[in-house]
């Protein structure tokens, strides 16, 4: 979530660190704290493994959680209410997209976008991909960025009538087979199901998915499934990166 | 149905020109001039209710209806039930107090089509199934079916003695042997019974019916959980001591309403007929009329179409607003100095975005819509604006749909399954919406031309769509507000 009165959200910030700091007891698998500072970013592993090369199924409700996301790129926003429609639809067009639109990036590609960026193959641990802390655990930078992620659906037969549902935080579009699915604007917050596209067909076979998210200040994340006809998620099929 | 008001000979005068129709002005259209309308039914793919007299109006959709259907018999306020094959009709010979009598006689007959052009209209006499003798405290005229687990009861009386209840024979529609009749309620006229999640209802109409615009009739319901009663009100009051729950009274021009039916239609929608007295835009003629029927804590009461006028229209799933997919225009604000405003700064009234403001960023072509969270701005207000001359849909006209002080139309698109706003509304089918109240209050809106049940339903937090109405479920409901 982005506040644009940022000194106040600086306030807020201040007073959370400092209860952190009061904290000697932390949960398990949580950094460890620093005695004189705050706590060290959750490791990258903390939501995130390494995706394998045997292909990865939605979860129970559906949602896609293996991609490939390219760490994030620069772009400078102080603030999330400049995220119209016409903003977001000229700053994440295939024309932005770090490469040739419709291709499936390589795990461990280069590119280079005013610095290296490296696509990463990850499965996230939750149903939902967190991206700022993806890019945290990175060393990247978390405000002010585009984030690129690809997948491929792998059905074993045509499906019709079929709806992307997509959440993001905040503004993001989306590409099935190189056509857009699902557009997200303005200050957003990632809530499941939040937009879905108009019916599609998922082709029997490969089925690739791009994404691309913006986000100035705040957490960063994005959720996606597949959604049938009668709006029950579609489980039945694989999703792989390779 | 009282009698007594109103002179047989203006009466007789009345029926015959019941066929005048004036044109439709406020509440259905056609020829909908009835008294004591029965139970709207569906035989044939048409829609049927028959009044006192004999005669009878038909409908293809609820909304047009016209005087053709044959019932003989003559008598006062029929009733009409389907049981299997068979439509069981109850009409009233005799009573009413016309000439001060009250010795009258509720006879059944049946048909298996109320269609007179079918090869199964053909109705076959009953006979007799309860009585009053003239001289008891009771007028055996309005009766009233209900069919509930295999058993079939019917309610019969006026406003003379009481509201007595038998039980009839659902495979012959004659009385149950040695069946007698129990009181149920006084005060009561033109009685219909409604079963529901365990309660009986006894609907009723108190007041004076056959006056014109001086008709204080009124629909009022107590409920029990036994058939035969005690029915009592909201408040506890009998229905045998004058209780009764107010469902509907008149309205708007409209006085006078009497003579409750239920009508089920299916997916949580349900609906009533009633009388009103006089349609005081039709010369003040007694007509039919069709409302929607909520539930509230276990009561039934009148709802009510949208009238017209500008609208948020919410989404009961995600309590959003639709709206016209656009970009969001700001309103000129200084968040940093207002936030370190001093107590004793002048306050100043900061103007509503205005359509001059917002419109100019509106692509000029047809424009999706979603939904977002409602700001008060432009693109969010509605004016709904009923359209009868399109038709409607069993109560409801048409209504069109468009962004206020635009011409900017909801419209179904091309391809029949997702719904955008289209630049101008030419009164073309796919700018055309059914808008009907829901039992809880909330609205279902439907294109005119929907097939298989759909309807506008929001399938995200933010997105809508044309999907099949699911009546357990919040997405195609809908709320509208004035802003």
């Amino acid at each position: 979530m982005t506040r644009p009165w940022r000194p106040a959200q600086r306030s807020a910030c201040t007073v959370l660190r400092a209860l952190a700091a009061a904290t000697l007891v932390l949960a398990p698998g949580l950094p460890v704290q620093a005695a004189d500072g705050p706590p060290a970013p959750a490791p990258l592993s903390h939501y995130f493994s390494a995706a394998t090369d045997d292909p990865a199924a939605p979860d129970h409700d559906g949602f896609i959680r293996r991609w490939m996301l390219l760490d994030p790129i620069a772009k400078p926003n102080p603030t999330n209410i400049v995220f119209t429609g016409s903003y977001v639809r000229e700053a994440l067009s295939p024309e932005t997209y770090p490469g040739r639109f419709g291709t499936l990036p390589r795990p461990g590609a280069i590119t280079h976008i005013g610095e290296t960026l490296t696509w990463h193959a990850l499965d996230s641990r939750l149903w939902d991909v967190k991206l700022f802390n993806f890019a945290q655990s990175r060393g990247k930078r978390t405000y002010g960025v585009v984030f690129w992620a690809v997948t491929v659906i792998d059905s074993p037969r045509e499906v019709t009538d079929v709806r992307l549902a997509v959440g993001s935080n905040s503004a993001s579009r989306w590409w099935l087979n190189g056509e857009v699915a699902a557009e997200l604007f303005d200050d957003r917050r990632m809530v499941m199901d939040d937009v879905l596209s108009d019916r599609l067909t998922l082709r029997k076979g490969r089925n690739v998915i791009h994404g691309a998210i913006i986000n100035g200040p705040g957490l960063s994340d994005f959720c996606l499934r597949l959604l049938d006809a009668s709006g029950q998620p579609i489980r039945d099929v694989e999703v792989v990166v390779r | 149905m009282r009698r007594s008001p109103i002179d047989p000979a203006l009466a007789a005068l009345a029926a015959a020109t019941l066929s005048c129709a004036a044109p439709a002005t406020a509440q259905l259209a056609g020829d909908v001039f009835i008294h004591d309308p029965s139970t709207v039914v569906e035989s044939d793919g048409k829609w049927y209710t028959f009044g006192t007299r004999g005669g009878g109006l038909v409908s293809s959709d609820g909304w047009t209806w016209s005087s053709g259907p044959i019932r003989p018999g003559g008598g006062v306020a029929p009733d009409v039930i389907r049981i299997g094959d068979r439509y069981y009709v109850a009409y009233a010979v005799g009573g009413g107090g016309l000439n001060g009598g009250h010795a009258s006689e509720v006879k059944v007959m049946w048909t298996r089509s109320l269609d007179p052009n079918s090869p199964d209209f053909e109705y076959h006499e009953v006979g007799t199934v309860a009585s009053s003798n003239g001289v008891e405290n009771n007028d055996a005229i309005d009766p009233a079916f209900l069919f509930v687990d295999g058993r079939l009861w019917l309610t019969y009386g006026t406003y003379f003695g009481s509201i007595r209840i038998v039980e009839l024979d659902p495979a012959t529609g004659q009385r149950v042997p040695g069946n007698q009749p129990v009181d149920i309620a006084i005060d009561m006229e033109a009685t219909a019974l409604l079963y529901r999640d365990g309660w009986y209802y006894l609907f009723g109409t108190h007041g004076t019916c056959c006056d014109g615009p001086n008709s204080t009739y009124n629909i009022r319901v107590g409920r029990s959980r036994s058939v035969l009663g005690p029915y009592v009100d909201n408040m506890g009051v009998p229905l045998l001591r004058g209780g009764g729950k107010l469902v509907a009274a008149a309205k708007g021009r409209m006085i006078g309403a009497g003579h409750f039916g239920h009508i089920d239609l299916g997916g949580g929608l349900e609906k009533f007929s009633l009388h009103y007295e006089a349609d005081m835009d039709r010369s003040g003629r007694s007509v039919l009329a069709i409302e929607p029927l909520l539930w509230r804590d276990g009561w039934p009461v009148a709802g009510s179409n949208i009238k017209a006028g500008t609208y948020q229209i919410q989404s009961e799933r995600s309590g959003n607003a639709l709206q016209l997919r656009t970009d969001f225009v700001r309103i000129p604000f200084d968040a940093r100095r207002s936030f370190m405003a001093g107590p004793n700064d002048p306050i100043t009234a900061i103007p509503d975005q205005t359509l001059a403001e917002n419109g100019p960023a509106w692509p000029e072509g047809a424009v999706r819509v979603d939904l977002s969270a409602y700001m008060v701005r432009p693109n969010q207000h509605w004016l709904v604006t009923p359209e009868p001359q399109a038709g409607g849909y069993f109560g409801a006209p048409y209504y069109s749909i468009r962004i206020a002080g635009t011409e900017r139309a909801l419209a179904v698109r091309a391809d029949g399954r997702e719904v955008e706003a289209v630049p101008r509304f030419t009164g073309d089918e796919r700018q055309l919406w059914r808008i009907d109240q829901l039992t809880d209050g909330t609205y279902r809106i439907t294109p005119k031309g929907a097939r298989d049940d759909t309807a506008l339903a929001a399938i995200g937090t933010s997105s809508v769509s044309l999907v099949r109405f699911d009546p357990d479920s919040d997405a195609g409901r809908w709320r509208f507000h004035t802003p």
